[in-house]
């Protein structure tokens, strides 16, 4: 091979020294390279009082453009009305864009400041290892044995073991405390407000449906139960989609005689996580839940499809008061919404107590 | 200055008088700090956290943390006269009838965002360099705790407004929460004061969101700090720099300033942010009502691996004696969590275990002179970064016109082959690179300038680095492994027996060996490669005799 590593003489000052792209040793990111001028102490380069100079003009523009923004940014807080979306926009603009300058401005200044016009520092100092030495651990060993063996800690067993017991209850206590945070579940998750002979209304309008008016097949609406519009406690589990089929679309999965008229009622609250499963697509019949994608096939029962729910989206029976319009036949014969622990497979029970009554 | 002003010499002598601060000022005014942008990282969480303080205080003096109906009048025409708890109505008050209201709620929730992203690079920062180790494993469990909490922040902070966005996540961490077994219906009856949503979630939200969580955070950042000045700060490699020493500059006045002018620009960024950058525009979105959604909801971002991590997961539920599993949404709330988080908090004893190395450590590591540890954090990065695009996956599949189901069967796959891959690429870049630094210190580089020997041959003329650069080269340490060869009579050395200890040897030699090793002072060891790659234009090899 050539020797091609080493320079000639003539070579060193012309070639570079450095991974081009790196910046040189001592280089200052802002201004130039300091002139190394008197070195006071060793690991402080001092600035160069030239470049010192013309960076305090820097530094005092800029901080003089912070006290301006200052000053705009409370001049403005008494201009600028707030009061409608524009006036707040204006006022959160002139408001933010004073105080956006007058930060930079002061930032700008102290980093030209401490670049320019300080020395630049190479200090070491030494480091000491965490660890304290032998003779200092070996005296708070035997000062913690002195002192436990001077409480009496150790000698006097039941002492101690009082001590531990009358620990314990008080530790619980707390604890205890909390339990009034809420009361204790029992059965509620399994019921909904929905009950015999409860009128359906649109959510939002409060209006009852007239099922001779609900009546363009893919057409859907979302439903809550009259009476309970603004209790959003039992809106969060009664709330329902209500979809209209030809009675021909409707697959074996649908419990057929708790439709009205190729009218099925499921429960909106989506069987995953609980977001409501609010998007409805006509042409394939499938509900989507648009937090986490689980899509149900409306025609089939709400039987899940695609995505992270287990179980299909309950069914409301659902008839008409003597007037035509909706109501509830029942409540829900399974928990609607997100599984928990003590649901079991609510699905298999109520499909074996719908067979004991037929 | 020839002589300290009288009103701070008076009150230093005052305060020292009573404190006997002086001689806390006289080892510390001095105290060195290392200088690199990596270390800036974490300053980022520190500040945003202040101006979380700052801002989150003004919020408080006109937020009303109930969940009581009443109906709006205030100036936001669209929504007059519609029903909301009173937190909403007072969230559209701050945001449209208080000067600054709307700025300092956009900064607030700006600085929430940048100060968990801070959080986030810095942790992979001492991660990917190893300022973890020892003697700063116990700041690194802080720092995961201080992780952890800060999504429990951010959580029980975007609830409070009361909007149909912040709702849908509630609503989320209901499902949860009732998912877990045994515990789960009990915890959500407690937690909303009985059935979802109650009227005392949001009420119990503030007080964890402004009282408790902020102060365990205050604490655990104070005793971050100390710790972290305690121990002094970690250092690059370089010239001058060793285990023993620190080189950098002084507290004051020169990192007092920089660390004041850094705190100004990540005020001023958030400002900047809150003022030009919409973000939560809660009225847009309406109040909460656990009827409806909007499509394209999205938790902020570092919520978005679980998610992700929700979407991903098929439907799996068991039954059985009358109990349900809800594996769908029990594996992808914990799991994901679990493992990144345990995953972070583990690992310095895992590695410690692995290799042995039990010594202080306070130069970092260049991320390719741990090949394996820069590998497994690349793989989890590439975990949880697919777990978060996968939290947007309505979105990227509407904006990219992939299909919906796609993107998460495509996730289902990736998950698992993407860290796998992420592993092995970055194995390969560290390996690359660590051979690059070899090439430089042992052939130095490439100067451009192109020379005619004698006889006809060009060459190009290689120049030693300069010697910072070889230095920050020379900095890379061997990693220790674990002696596991069998002595001469077959008999492995203690620690190492047993099918835990030979995992371990194993494990050890797999994550010590050193594929390239820089010789002694860097000088060419004529078994180096890369020689084909210099750049000889002419007569090619000549025997060395003819010059």
């Amino acid at each position: 091979m050539t020797d091609n590593e080493l320079p000639g003489p003539d070579d060193e000052a012309r070639v570079p020294r450095r991974v081009i792209g790196t910046p040189a040793q001592g280089t200052a990111v802002l201004g130039t390279r300091p002139v190394e001028t008197e070195v006071e102490t060793p690991g402080v380069t001092l600035p160069d009082p030239a470049d010192a100079r013309k960076a305090e003009r820097t530094v005092t523009l800029l901080f003089f453009v912070a006290f301006l923004a200052g000053i705009a940014f409370i001049a403005s807080y008494v201009v600028f009305q707030v009061g409608s979306l524009d006036k707040t926009a204006v006022s959160n603009a002139a408001l933010g864009g004073t105080l956006t300058v007058a930060l930079l401005a002061l930032a700008s200044g102290v980093v030209v400041w401490v670049r320019r016009m300080m020395p630049k520092y190479n200090l070491v100092q030494e480091r000491h290892e965490m660890r304290s030495d032998d003779d200092t651990r070996g005296y708070v060993d035997e000062t913690f044995r002195a002192g436990a063996a001077e409480s009496g800690f150790v000698k006097h067993k039941m002492m101690r073991r009082t001590l531990l017991l009358a620990a314990a209850p008080l530790g619980l206590a707390p604890l205890v405390l909390l339990k009034d945070l809420g009361p204790l579940p029992g059965t509620s998750l399994r019921h909904t407000v929905w009950k015999k002979g409860m009128k359906l209304v649109v959510e939002g309008t409060g209006q009852p449906i007239l099922a001779a008016d609900f009546d363009s097949p893919g057409g859907i609406l979302s439903v809550v139960p009259e009476g309970y519009e603004h209790d959003l406690n039992a809106l969060a589990k009664a709330t329902l989609i209500l979809i209209k089929f030809r009675p021909e679309d409707l697959k074996s999965g649908t419990i057929k005689n708790w439709t009205y008229d190729g009218i099925v009622a499921y429960s909106k609250i989506c069987t995953h996580v609980g977001c409501p499963a609010a998007l409805y697509e006509q042409t394939t019949h499938h509900i989507l839940c648009p937090c986490h994608q689980s899509t149900f096939d409306a025609t089939d029962g709400a039987k899940v499809i695609f995505g992270p729910a287990a179980r299909p989206l309950p069914q409301l029976p659902i008839g008409v008061d003597g007037q035509g319009y909706l109501i509830a036949q029942a409540d829900f014969d399974v928990p609607v919404g997100p599984s928990f622990w003590e649901r079991g497979d609510a699905e298999a029970d109520a499909r074996e107590a719908r067979g004991n009554q037929s | 200055m020839n002589e300290t002003p009288k009103p701070i010499a008076g009150t230093a002598s005052y305060l020292d008088d009573r404190l006997g601060a002086g001689s806390f000022l006289k080892r510390n005014l001095r105290k060195v700090f290392p200088d690199h942008w990596s270390f800036l990282l974490g300053e980022i969480a520190l500040y945003s956290f202040i101006i979380l303080l700052l801002t989150g205080t003004f919020l408080t003096f006109w937020f009303k943390p109930s969940m009581g109906h009443v109906e709006y009048q205030g100036v936001y025409e669209p929504l007059k006269g519609v029903m909301m708890s009173e937190a909403y109505a007072s969230t559209l008050h701050i945001s449209f009838e208080v000067r600054g209201g709307m700025l300092i709620r956009q900064m607030h929730h700006w600085a929430a965002l940048l100060f968990v992203a801070g959080m986030m690079v810095h942790a992979l920062r001492v991660f990917f360099t190893g300022a973890y180790r020892k003697p700063r494993e116990l700041n690194w469990l802080i720092g995961v705790l201080l992780l952890t909490l800060a999504l429990a922040e951010g959580l029980t902070g975007y609830s409070l407004p009361d909007d149909l966005l912040s709702g849908a996540g509630l609503r989320i961490t209901e499902g949860v929460a009732i998912s877990l077994p045994i515990v789960g219906t009990y915890i959500t009856f407690f937690l909303f004061g009985g059935e979802y949503p109650g009227v005392d979630v949001i009420s119990r939200f503030y007080t964890l969101h402004i009282l408790l969580i902020p102060g365990i955070l205050l604490a655990l950042i104070s005793a971050h700090m100390v710790l972290m000045w305690v121990q002094k700060h970690t250092q690059m490699p370089g010239p001058g720099r060793t285990e023993h020493n620190v080189v950098g500059a002084p507290f004051y006045p020169a990192f007092m300033a920089k660390a004041g002018a850094y705190f100004l620009f990540t005020f001023a960024c958030i400002a900047g942010l809150g003022t030009f950058a919409q973000i939560n525009p809660i009225w847009l979105f309406g109040p909460y009502t656990p009827a409806d959604i909007s499509a394209g909801s999205q938790p902020d971002f570092y919520m978005g691996f679980l998610e992700g991590a929700l979407r991903l997961m098929p439907a799996w539920e068991i039954n059985f004696l009358g109990y349900t599993l809800p594996l769908s949404v029990l594996i992808p709330a914990l799991v994901p969590m679990g493992i990144i988080m345990t995953g972070l908090a583990l690992y310095p004893f895992a590695e410690q275990w692995v290799t042995g190395d039990r010594r202080e450590h306070h130069l970092a590591d260049r991320p390719r002179n741990a090949p394996v540890r820069t590998s497994i954090g690349m793989a989890a990065v590439t975990f949880y970064g697919i777990l978060w695009l996968l939290g947007a996956n309505d979105e990227i599949s509407t904006h990219f016109h992939i299909g919906l189901y796609e993107t998460t069967i495509i996730g289902r796959f990736a998950i698992f082959l993407g860290p796998a891959i992420a592993y092995w690429i970055t194995y390969r870049i560290c390996i690359g690179l660590q051979r690059r630094d070899q090439d430089i210190l042992s052939h130095g580089v490439e100067s451009g300038v192109i020379k005619r020997l004698p006889h006809g041959e060009y060459i190009e003329v290689h120049v030693p680095p300069a010697e910072d650069i070889a230095d920050h080269l020379r900095g890379k340490k061997q990693i220790p492994i674990v002696p596991g060869d069998e002595d001469k009579d077959g008999i492995p050395p203690k620690g190492v027996r047993g099918p835990i200890g030979k995992l371990r040897a194993k494990a050890s030699k797999f994550y010590g060996t050193d594929h390239v090793p820089l010789d002694g002072d860097g000088h060419a060891d004529g078994h180096g490669h890369g020689h084909d790659e210099h750049a000889a234009v002419g007569a090619g090899d000549k025997p060395r005799e003819l010059h």
